[in-house]
C-alpha cells in the first residue's frame, strides 16, 4: 500500500501538452484588458482624478455598502446552507435552485424584482410606509441591491464546503452529549470557516461591483446611492479620463480583496 | 479517449459558432447597399419609421439604426465604429464630434425639444408648477448634470430661480421616466417627446421656464460613410417635410 503510494508521488501524472493552448488564451482574454485599462490611465493627472469629491465620496460608500452587504449575506447565507445541506425535505432541489437564482438572472432583472417587493408600489411597499421606511432612493436600497446579487456567492461556497467537510465529527459530538448549537458553534462553523470566508470574499467583491440593480432600484445621488461601478458609468459620460482612474482604483481594491484572503487563510 | 475526442469536437463547434457569429456581423454588406445610421436614444420611435420609409423609396437599401446616449455614441464613432450619419440630442455632443473630425460637411439641426415636469398619471405631490418640484417631501428625479438632460435641468433650475434637491441624479432621461412611471418618484424632469412616447403612463406638466432651454438636434454625414450621397439622402429625408412631420407628431419642435 505505502509502496504504491510512493511510486504514485514519483510519477505525476503528467498534463496534456495542448491543453496548454487554450489555458494561455483564455489566461490572455481575461487579462489583456487589463493591461489595456492600466495603458489608458492618465497618470499625470492619476491623484486629482481619483480624489476628487464626487470618486471619494463613491469609493467610501462603496466600501461601506459592500461591508453591509456581506454582513448580511453572511447573517443570512450561512443558515440557509446549512438548512440546504444539512436537511433532506422535498423540494429541497428546487428551493436550492431558486436561491441561487440570481447567479444568472441580469442584474437590472433583479433591481426590478426589488423595486416591485420594496418600491413604494410594490408588496410590502404600503406595510414599509406605514412603518414610516422609505427604501427607495437610499443608501439601505444599495446594500439590499448588493446582498440579493451577492447572496448565492455565499451560499454555494458554504455550501460545498458543508457537504465536503461532512458529518462525522457533528455526529460524534452529539453522541457525547452536546446539543445542536454547541455542534453547530463548536464543530460545524470551525469546520467550514474557510469556505465561510472564500464566500465572504465572494460576496464583498460582487457587491464592490455590483451596477444594474443598483441603478435600477436605487438610484444615483452622490455620498447616498452613487457608488463606485456608477460613478464610472457616469463619469464616462464627460470625463473619459476619470473614468479609467476610478475603473483602476476598482481593480485594485478587488485584487487587494482576493489576494488578502488568498494569504490569510489559503481560502478561493 | 473517446471523452477527448467528444472534448475536441466541442472545440470545433465551439470555433464554428464564433466563425458564424463573426459572419453575421459582416452579412448586410453583400448585394444591397446599407446606411448605418448612429442617432440619440430620443429618436428611437421616429427615425424607425423614417428609416422604414426610406427603405422604401430606395430599392434594395438597408438601413441599419442603432440607438444609445449621444456621448456614448460619439465615443463609438471616436473608437471607429462603422457609420454613416449621426443625429444627436444636444449641439455640445455634437461639439465633440467635430471637435474629432469625424464629419462630412457641417451639421444641420433639424429638430429642438424642450423640457416638460412628469409625474405618475395621479401626480400623488400635486405638481403645478416648476416651483412646487421644490416642495417639502416632493421625491423629485433628474438627470445628472455630467448628461445633456442634466445640462438643460441645471439650466431651467437657473431660469425658474429655483434650487431642486433631487432624490437622484439618473444616467439617461429614460431613466428618470422610469422612475415615475414605477411611482417611486413623485416628479421628474424629461423632454416633451418622452411624455409624448409614454401616454398613458405619465401625466405631464409643461412649465413656462422651458422656453429658456431650447434644445437642439443637429445631423450630419459623417467622413467615413462608405456611400455619402446615400447617406446625404437619408438627412435629406429627415430635413423634408415627411421628416419634420413625424417629429412633430413625436413632439418635437421645428427648427
Amino acid at each position: 500500500m505505502a509502496a504504491r503510494e510512493r511510486t504514485r508521488a514519483e510519477r505525476p501524472v503528467g498534463l496534456p501538452r495542448w491543453l496548454y493552448v487554450p489555458a494561455v488564451v483564455g489566461a490572455a482574454f481575461v487579462l489583456l484588458p487589463l493591461v489595456a485599462i492600466v495603458a489608458k490611465v492618465d497618470w499625470s493627472h492619476f491623484g486629482d482624478l481619483i480624489t476628487s469629491e464626487g470618486s471619494r465620496a463613491a469609493f467610501w460608500l462603496s466600501l461601506k455598502t459592500s461591508a453591509a452587504s456581506t454582513s448580511l449575506c453572511i447573517a443570512f447565507g450561512v443558515p440557509m446552507a446549512v438548512v440546504l445541506a444539512r436537511r433532506q425535505f422535498r423540494g429541497a432541489a428546487v428551493l436550492r435552485s431558486l436561491v441561487l437564482l440570481p447567479l444568472v438572472l441580469p442584474p437590472v432583472v433583479g433591481g426590478l424584482a426589488l423595486l416591485y417587493t420594496f418600491g413604494r408600489r410594490g408588496l410590502l411597499g404600503s406595510e414599509l410606509d406605514a412603518l414610516g421606511v422609505q427604501v427607495a432612493f437610499s443608501t439601505v436600497a444599495v446594500v439590499l441591491a448588493q446582498t440579493f446579487v451577492a447572496l448565492p456567492f455565499l451560499v454555494v461556497s458554504m455550501e460545498g464546503a458543508l457537504r465536503t467537510a461532512g458529518q462525522r465529527y457533528e455526529v460524534v459530538a452529539a453522541s457525547l452529549g452536546a446539543g445542536p448549537t454547541t455542534v453547530f458553534r463548536r464543530i460545524t462553523l470551525p469546520l467550514v470557516l474557510p469556505g465561510l470566508l472564500s464566500g465572504a470574499v465572494l460576496a464583498f467583491a460582487r457587491s464592490l461591483g455590483e451596477f444594474g440593480a443598483t441603478i435600477t432600484f436605487a438610484g444615483s445621488l452622490q455620498g447616498r446611492t452613487r457608488t463606485l461601478p456608477l460613478e464610472i458609468y457616469l463619469q464616462r459620460e464627460t470625463d473619459p479620463d476619470a473614468a479609467v482612474a476610478l475603473a483602476l482604483v476598482l481593480v485594485v481594491v478587488a485584487v487587494l480583496v482576493i489576494g488578502l484572503a488568498r494569504q490569510s487563510r489559503g481560502v478561493l | 479517449m473517446p471523452s477527448r475526442r467528444r472534448a475536441a469536437s466541442s472545440g470545433v463547434a465551439l470555433l464554428l459558432s464564433l466563425a458564424s457569429v463573426a459572419a453575421c456581423g459582416d452579412s448586410g454588406g453583400d448585394g444591397g447597399r446599407t446606411v448605418t445610421v448612429y442617432a440619440a436614444a430620443s429618436l428611437t420611435a421616429t427615425f424607425t419609421d423614417l428609416a422604414r420609409e426610406f427603405e422604401e423609396q430606395h430599392e434594395g437599401v438597408e438601413v441599419e439604426l442603432s440607438f444609445g446616449g449621444s456621448s456614448d455614441l460619439v465615443a463609438q464613432l471616436q473608437e471607429g465604429a462603422p457609420a454613416d450619419v449621426f443625429a444627436s440630442a444636444d449641439q455640445a455632443t455634437m461639439d465633440k464630434l467635430t471637435a474629432a473630425g469625424l464629419q462630412a460637411g457641417d451639421p444641420q439641426v433639424f429638430a429642438t425639444n424642450t423640457l416638460e415636469i412628469v409625474t405618475p398619471p395621479d401626480n400623488p405631490a400635486a405638481i403645478t408648477s416648476f416651483a412646487d418640484l421644490a416642495g417639502d417631501g416632493v421625491n423629485v428625479v433628474v438627470c445628472a448634470p455630467e448628461v445633456p438632460c442634466g445640462a438643460a435641468t441645471v439650466k431651467a433650475e437657473e431660469a425658474a430661480g429655483v434650487t431642486l434637491s433631487p432624490v437622484s441624479e439618473e444616467q439617461s432621461v429614460t431613466d428618470v421616466l422610469a422612475k415615475v412611471t414605477s411611482g417611486e418618484a413623485d416628479a421628474g424632469l424629461v423632454y416633451v417627446t418622452d411624455v409624448t412616447a409614454a401616454g398613458g403612463a405619465v401625466h405631464g406638466v409643461p412649465f413656462p421656464e422651458s422656453g429658456e432651454v431650447v434644445n437642439t438636434y443637429p445631423i450630419v454625414v459623417l467622413e467615413e460613410a462608405e456611400d455619402g450621397e446615400l447617406a446625404q439622402e437619408f438627412v435629406d429625408l429627415v430635413l423634408s417635410d415627411t421628416g419634420q412631420g413625424a417629429l412633430g407628431r413625436a413632439g418635437f419642435g421645428r427648427p
